[in-house]
């Protein structure tokens, strides 16, 4: 029997089984932001320790960053105390800092690709839980706690049990207008958001294989709100083409002798798993999210299902998640009214979503109530759009144009919801209050349906707006 | 680093915190994360569940008298909670606040890891007792709940249940070995081997 990525990955980066049953796993790439490190640096001091290979983690700023102005100190007291700290903990440590204005600053999960930090092979983690994108290249990757980010700088390990894999396999070709979003959505709202618990996804076959880079990590990104911690990709041909030439990627005979390793790192044909599940690409429509978790979804052209549709012990979370977005069950989820439409995050804020936000754009307007925002993932998608004119297209078409950050996909800096605002967004997660205000209502969709949403005021079908 | 704390069993009052997918944005909501330390976060647990725009109360279970008490607390969870985002600021908050454990249908992976590494038991029961024990202690909440990780049961008022963890969390726990710092610290050497092993920190490395 073969083995999967997953099996190799983790013998090559296992150090030693622990007495407990865990595996210390040697992790490659630790990558650090200003919310979840401030206290491992805390830790770290208290408990008078060294970080063991600084040069294995990079860091950058993203949650709390202002996205109208870059001007120090920021309005919020809070969110430059927290700048302040990750200036201060990368110096005291010696651990490179992406700062703000550097050019190479973005959301962590954007930054590492681009940067070609993130390659196949390696163990990745990160305290978000996001780091799942990283999955896209091959790589082990998951989102960990501060402590563990603690353990990570002190040992370059954590101690972690090892997951089961579900190979997830999407046949056929996806239509037009719709987009890796679409399947990883389809994908959790046929598996459930709890039905990943314990497990690594592998998602392959040929809509995959066909996945631009970016759109793989869209897909990557959202494991974990389908419950799996991690999720990958087997790297191919697209990976390297992505990962030659990028700052931190190997050159030269490097590279081919790397290229050589990571084909070797791919699941074998005959790999074993714990669980096999096939779905359909060509039956998956754009999809949004009526509820308050990213299960909550359907094709945009059906209608809400009403409660009785869901086992006896989903029935509540159902009832209270319509109770909450004021949708009625039986109505069609196209046509919902939006306040608010944004463009962004670590799921969706990569140039390829923003050209395909602006294909959108450019056939209308924002309609008059609502408020579009348009949030590059990082300086450097932020170049690239703007060397195509897309900043430009999106300023034509009513859209504000925001610098790099999280923004409001967690609202942990001044782009929030107000009251109860509807948000079409291209982020990840439609929790209650997720957007900034208790009250604000979330809808998730691609970017390019979240285009559509702005220009039209209501929920649309972008399909019929790009006369495909 | 710390001595090791050996945790065998957890004595408590219980406190219900029903409903399926709750998130780790609902215990904590992101604008308290704004801060370099985990202090104070005991105020903010549920906050947006439990008080309104106003700050009224809500009625939520944390601020009902009925299950105010001292001293150490026990959650009783149904499925998949603390899923979504990785914030240890969640079980920081639910420590902060007076939970020493949990016992649940089922808990999303990142946040029982999270637990465990502040010596939070996330113990597993199946549906119909956690549906039972939460029957039970919202009918009569003024009595202790045992949770003991080493016999793997619950106890209340003297009806004891079946739990169930992971080996390895049970052993992390009984052997006070769930801070994990000094156990990885140990193996330095071993550590480097295994870098030097990997190609992209020796052969093609930048």
């Amino acid at each position: 029997m073969g083995k999967s990525l997953l099996d190799k990955v983790w013998a090559a980066h296992t150090v030693r089984e622990l007495p407990s049953g865990q595996t210390q796993l040697f992790i490659g790439l630790h990558l650090i932001h200003e919310v979840t490190s401030p206290q491992a640096f805390q830790m770290m001091r208290e408990q008078g320790l060294k970080v063991l290979f600084p040069e294995r983690t990079f860091a950058t700023v993203d949650h709390i960053i202002p996205t109208d102005t870059r001007r120090r100190p920021y309005a919020d007291e809070q969110a430059e105390g927290m700048m302040s700290a990750i200036e201060r903990n990368c110096h005291e440590f010696g651990i490179r800092f992406f700062n703000a204005g550097s050019g190479e600053q973005g959301i962590v999960h954007v930054l590492g690709p681009e940067l070609g930090l993130t390659q196949p092979g390696m163990t990745i983690a990160c305290g978000d839980s996001h780091t799942s994108t990283h999955g896209a290249f091959g790589a082990v990757a998951f989102g960990i706690g501060t402590s563990q980010v603690r353990d990570l700088l002190a040992s370059q390990c954590l101690a972690i049990q090892r997951p089961k894999v579900r190979r997830i396999t999407i046949d056929g070709a996806l239509g037009p207008g719709v987009y890796a979003k679409d399947v990883i959505l389809h994908i959790i709202r046929r598996l459930g958001v709890k039905g990943g618990v314990g497990y690594a996804y592998e998602y392959g076959g040929p809509v995959l294989e066909r996945m631009s880079m970016e759109a793989r990590m869209t897909v990557c990104n959202m494991s974990v709100e389908g419950g799996a911690r991690l999720g990958y990709v087997n790297p191919d041909a697209t990976t390297f083409e992505y990962v030659r030439g990028r700052p931190f990627a190997p050159a030269g005979e490097d590279f081919e002798a790397a290229v050589a390793w990571w084909r070797s790192m791919a699941s074998d044909a005959d790999a074993s798993y714990d669980d096999i599940v096939r779905l359909d690409g060509a039956g998956i429509a754009p999809t949004v999210t009526w509820g308050t978790n990213p299960g909550q979804a359907i094709g945009v052209d059906e209608r809400m299902p009403p409660p009785e549709a869901f086992a006896a012990d989903e029935r509540a979370v159902t009832e209270d998640a319509y109770a909450h977005m004021d949708l009625k069950p039986g109505t069609p989820i196209r046509g919902t009214r939006v306040d608010v439409a944004f463009i962004g995050s670590c799921t969706n804020g990569r140039l390829s979503d923003l050209r395909e936000a602006a294909r959108v754009a450019r056939l209308g307007h924002v309609a008059p109530h609502v408020k579009a925002l348009v949030v590059p993932g990082s300086e450097a998608v932020a170049r690239a759009a703007e060397a195509e004119g897309l900043d430009q297209i999106f300023r034509h078409a009513g859209f504000e144009w925001r610098l790099p950050g999280c923004s409001m996909c967690l609202a942990m800096n001044p782009d929030k919801l107000v009251g109860r605002q509807v948000c079409a967004s291209s982020s990840n997660r439609n929790f209650k209050g997720r957007q900034g205000s208790p009250s604000g209502r979330t809808l998730l969709m691609s970017p390019a349906m979240v285009a559509a949403a702005a220009i039209e005021g209501a929920v649309t079908d972008v399909r019929e707006m790009l006369g495909d | 680093m710390s001595e090791l704390i050996h945790i065998r069993q957890v004595k408590g009052r219980p406190i219900p915190l029903r409903g399926n997918d709750i998130d780790t944005d609902r215990i904590i909501p992101a604008r308290f994360m704004k801060a370099v330390t985990f202090d104070g976060l005991g105020r903010y647990v549920f906050v947006d569940v439990r008080f309104d725009a106003e700050g009224r109360s809500q009625g939520h279970v944390m601020d009902d008298p009925r299950f105010e008490a001292k001293g150490p607390r026990i959650a009783l969870v149904n499925k998949n909670f603390g899923c979504g985002s990785s914030r240890e600021h969640a079980p920081q908050a639910l420590l902060r606040w007076g939970i020493k454990a949990l016992l649940g249908e089922s808990f999303a992976d990142i946040f029982f890891g999270n637990c465990l590494t502040l010596g939070m038991p996330c113990v597993s029961a199946r549906e119909a007792d956690v549906l039972a024990l939460m029957a039970a202690v919202e009918e009569d909440p003024a009595h202790d709940l045992t949770v003991d990780v080493e016999a793997r049961t619950a106890t209340y008022r003297g009806t004891t249940y079946p739990v169930t963890l992971p080996a390895s969390a049970r052993s992390q726990l009984l052997e006070g070995t769930w801070d994990a710092t000094r156990i990885l610290l140990q193996a330095e050497q071993q550590v480097r081997q295994t870098a030097a092993r990997l190609p992209y920190l020796s052969r093609f490395t930048r």
